[in-house]
């Protein structure tokens, strides 16, 4: 399990090693870059940007001093609000986003694990037949397609949910089932195929030859084998979740980090995107390691594996 | 031990004709019957196909969708990009079939417009990822050893990396434009390809070593040809029909952003997010037919998918 | 001796999109206590459907036993509910599948998946179940047990891992244990050990034993009597003795021409030409008669009826009328 855990932890060290030296390559030579551009005009940003970024400094020295300020949980100015960093952005917007984030995978998790074990374990019925064509239709529908929907039938026509902010949880509702059907989908759909294999493995037949209650045959037998290819997609499901949180800000006017971030999109404030960037990649390739951690936990194969490897 | 059925009419043996017990001709065609009309693995597989009626039903429908495409802004009088202010937020109605969005402009010609850079997105972005991958997995797969597992070891770390990021990276460093869509989508994509074609070309390489260990002698190249090379395209193909929505959607998502196609051009992610401060007032159709071409394109490649997958599934084959 | 399992014209069939597979088709076989049964006979020829049968796991649909009685202890399982099949699978009838390394659940720690049936039927406490299953690891040959316990399958090699099914399988001490191909997946030697594993445990316990195998080398020695199936029927049944040293249905001979033998050096395996027969439509004479190199034309007109050899020996085959024996001995005197 050492073994392992050491493993994942240098590839999750090397990606992120990736992602600073791409941000850092990019801001510095790619042209439209606001650290090649003229000196901007107003001194305050000028002052910031050259504080954060070392600008006088050889290229070496820069990019060893950006390391060291991603290290420390800096993330830099921000050029159109001289007043503000990206620590303060993320200071305000990320609890919303996370908020946000866990409502979503909560709801996605739950529904689409239950969805997909009675389409298994009605397989071939109605109920399989329906709950996957529906499922196909969640994985097709991009969730800002179906928050605009959301809202122009629950909200303009119907009125029966408030159509924007985050202020009590009936706000949570919308947003929250437009940026977790997909992740359902795609849960229920990876839930159905390995509880169908599942409960033709040998050891199933074994529980049931042994006189065991049908539930407790899913429940002991059954669920932990076809849940753990879904913990190993977790990671995935959450970068989705993460880029989802842009649009569905934008749309329902949820003031999270997505909103700055589709903000600084707009009007090109360049220290805002990559520091967002980079935090938020971050954040993903340490969750991604810490689901792999759990995969080893859940894996016998792997928690009492000494030597380590795969 | 004795079976109900059809011993019925025989109760003894006395109910059998004597002349009954001779030896049976050995008939060599008999053999021969046997062995049933093998079908080509192709139109096995598309027999079975057709027998999957939604992805029948999205095949045809992207089809139709090419096809109007490619034709839907001739038919139409309208230019995509023409304003016409007074004409703004026209319901559907003969002059304009989907109605028109907050600059007048046609929205029935925006949409066919928006269907070819979806498609031509979606299928660039296939097409990249399929001759990267080959490449990339096939060099991995073929040199095996030291190599393989350097390039695995690559991949497993770009695998980590969260691809919508980087891509919204390349877009905003390199400025919005389909073919930096394109391009970035085609940088952070090939990897899952790369994977499924190393796996592919392992299998084949196995096989050549049995064969060739059973000296099949000169028939060897043929059985790759005719039966492996086959049933490894099967996943490669699958896997590029499931690319296809896949970028469809990035460019949907990014144009939303305004990081992909730029306004007054039209591509479905643009004129969502046109529509977002309409539909609030109820012009529900300048939202509707973008939501609904993306939803349904991106249900018809996916059913095509999922067919695709079952019927080239070799394993399936009896 | 006592009658324990009793089957009488069973029928199975399942459904598919392809039509209705007769999957096994009259089969009728008895087992008396203590007896060793061996159900022998190609891949396909349905001898795991007729155990699942017994156990009532045929899976429904598509499967449906379509006639014929299972008596076990003067009871008809076919009438059962599954509820009520619960309480007599693992307790009085259990199963060993073929394939240990996919028999045991690889998240579970042995000693979870061998206690639980006992809690379950018996109401037993862990602790109580627990020093009932390290008496049944010791009784099948597992070292160190109390350690072994805690342990996850993919700890145990084959051979042991098949060791703690059969363990599990004996805990709650059943009267029938039915083990579909149990050595198969296994390597020589361990498939000795097995076998003499069963031995012993039946010395001990008194268990009445199916065992299922296509290989009759594996029934040489433990087997009391032997049933051979082929496309669904019981072609031939006989006593040990009976089957190995006077074989008559030509099946029956082809197999044994097919077993690898050890006492003769460089004796060459003769494998049966061709491949059994459709079950989608089986023909309606001898479902042997394509491959049967003394094949007649009634063999394909008419099912043949059975012979009784003996009074344990009894066999279904044309060659058995006196007009085919005539055949016979022209054809001798010919060569
Ligand atoms: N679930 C099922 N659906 C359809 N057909 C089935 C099913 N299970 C078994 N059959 C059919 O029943 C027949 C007998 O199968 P069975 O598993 O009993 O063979 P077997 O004698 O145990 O062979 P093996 O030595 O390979 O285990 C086969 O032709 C098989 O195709
Ligand atoms: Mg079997």
């Amino acid at each position: 399990m050492l073994g392992y855990i050491l493993k994942r932890f240098a590839v999750m060290v090397v990606t992120l090693w990736i992602i600073i030296t791409l941000t850092f390559v990019l801001m510095v030579t790619l042209p439209g870059s606001p650290l090649n551009e003229e000196r901007t005009t107003n001194e305050t940003v000028q002052a910031n940007l050259e504080a954060h970024y070392n600008l006088d400094e050889p290229y070496y020295i820069q990019y060893l001093l950006y390391i060291k300020s991603i290290v420390t949980f800096d993330f830099g100015p921000s050029i159109k609000q001289p007043t503000e960093t990206v620590n303060d952005l993320l200071g305000r917007g990320f609890p919303i986003s996370f908020e946000l984030g866990m409502a979503t995978i909560i709801v996605a998790v739950i529904s689409g694990i239950i969805l997909g074990i009675f389409a298994a374990l009605k397989h071939n019925g109605i109920i399989d037949y329906l709950a996957m064509t529906i499922a196909v239709l969640g994985i097709s529908i991009p969730n800002f397609v179906l928050a605009t929907l959301l809202i122009q039938t629950l909200a303009v026509y119907w009125n029966i949910l408030p159509a924007a902010t985050w202020s009590s949880p009936v706000h949570m509702i919308m947003p929250t089932i437009a940026l977790a059907t997909g992740p359902m989908a795609i849960i229920a759909r990876l839930t159905r195929s390995t509880m169908l294999e599942v409960l033709t493995q040998d050891y199933i037949k074994m529980a049931r030859a042994k006189g065991l209650k049908p539930w407790k045959i899913i429940i002991k037998h059954a669920l932990k084998n076809a849940l753990m290819p879904v913990v190993t997609i977790m990671g995935t499901l959450l970068a989705g979740i993460l880029t989802g949180t842009f649009v569905i800000e934008q749309i329902f006017g949820i003031p999270g980090m997505g909103k700055y971030f589709v903000e600084s999109i707009n009007q090109r404030d360049y220290p805002v995107i990559m520091g967002t960037t980079v935090f938020y990649s971050a954040f993903l390739i340490v969750m991604l390691f810490l689901v792999d951690i759990a995969y080893g936990f859940l894996d016998p194969r792997i928690k009492l594996h000494t030597k380590g490897g795969d | 031990m004795t079976s109900s059925d059809q011993t019925k009419f025989v109760h003894s043996p006395a109910d059998i004709p004597d002349d009954w017990f001779k030896w049976k001709d050995k008939d060599p065609e008999a053999a021969e019957t046997v062995s049933r009309p093998s079908l080509s693995y192709w139109k096995d597989a598309w027999k079975r196909l057709k027998k999957n009626k939604l992805a029948m039903a999205g095949l045809v429908f992207l089809v139709i969708l090419g096809i109007l495409a490619v034709i839907g802004p001739i038919l139409s009088p309208y230019v995509v990009t023409d304003q016409n202010r007074p004409d703004q937020f026209l319901p559907p109605s003969i002059d304009h079939w989907f109605g028109t969005d907050s600059l007048g402009r046609d929205v029935f010609t925006r949409t066919w417009y928006g269907a070819r850079i979806s498609l031509f997105v979606g299928l660039m972005a296939a097409l990249i990822d399929f001759f990267v991958g080959v490449i990339y997995g096939g060099v991995s797969g073929y040199k095996g050893g030291r190599t393989d597992s350097l390039m695995m070891r690559i991949i497993e770390i770009l695998y980590g990396l969260p691809y919508l990021l980087v891509v919204i990276l390349l877009l905003v460093v390199m400025g919005p434009s389909l073919t930096t869509i394109i391009i970035a989508l085609s940088v952070t994509g090939w990897v899952g390809m790369a994977r499924i074609v190393r796996g592919q070309v392992l299998q084949i390489k196995n096989f050549e070593f049995v064969l060739a260990s059973k000296s099949f002698g000169t028939r060897t190249p043929r059985i790759i040809r005719k039966n492996l090379l086959p049933n490894t395209m099967g996943p490669i193909i699958v896997q590029m029909t499931l690319t296809v929505p896949n970028a469809i959607f990035a460019e949907a998502f990014l144009s939303f952003l305004g990081l992909g196609i730029q306004s007054p051009y039209a591509s479905w992610g643009v004129m969502a997010n046109d529509a977002l401060g309409a539909i609030l007032s109820g012009y529900w159709w300048t939202l509707f037919f973008p939501a609904f071409f993306i939803s349904f394109t991106m249900f018809a490649f996916n059913v095509l998918g999922d067919g695709l997958q079952d019927a080239l599934d070799p394993k399936l084959r009896k | 001796m006592e009658k324990i399992l009793e089957v009488n014209d069973l029928h199975v069939t399942f459904s598919t999109f392809g039509g209705t597979v007769q999957a096994v088709r009259g089969v009728s076989f008895d087992l008396h206590k203590g007896e060793t049964l061996a159900i022998v006979g190609e891949s396909g020829c349905g001898k795991s459907v007729t155990s699942n049968a017994i156990m009532r796991l045929i899976p429904d649909p598509p499967g449906k036993i379509s006639n014929g009685t299972i008596e076990f202890k003067g009871k008809d399982l076919t009438q059962f509910s599954q509820k009520a099949m619960r309480s007599i699978r693992g307790v009085d009838i259990s199963m060993i599948f073929q394939d240990p390394m996919t028999a045991l659940n690889p998240t579970l720690t042995i000693g979870t998946q061998l206690v639980e049936g006992l809690m379950e039927h018996r109401k037993t406490s862990r602790a109580e179940a627990k020093e009932r299953a390290l008496e049944m690891m010791n009784l099948v040959g597992i070292p160190n047990p109390e350690e072994r316990f805690k342990q996850y399958p993919h700890q145990f090699s084959g051979g042991m891992r098949q060791r703690i099914v059969i363990a599990i399988a004996l805990i709650c001490e059943p009267e029938l244990l039915i083990a579909d191909e149990p050595t198969t997946a296994l390597d020589v030697t361990i498939q000795a050990q097995i076998l003499e594993l069963f031995e012993t445990i039946q010395e001990q316990t008194g268990v009445s034993i199916i065992l299922i195998t296509h290989d009759l080398g594996v029934v040489a020695k433990i087997a009391d009597r032997i049933v051979v199936m082929y496309a669904g029927k019981i072609i031939e049944e006989g006593t040990r003795k009976e089957i190995f040293y006077h074989p008559e249905h030509p099946y029956t001979k082809g197999l044994l021409k097919s077993v690898p033998r050890l006492d003769i050096k460089g004796a060459n395996l003769i494998p049966i030409d061709g491949t059994p027969p459709d079950l989608f439509s089986p023909p309606q004479g001898c479902p042997f008669t394509a491959r049967c190199s003394m094949a007649m034309e009634v063999c394909d007109k008419v099912y043949p009826l059975q012979t009784e050899l003996s009074d344990t020996h009894k066999v279904d085959c044309w060659l058995q009328d006196d007009r085919a024996e005539q055949l016979v001995a022209q054809a001798a005197d010919k060569t």
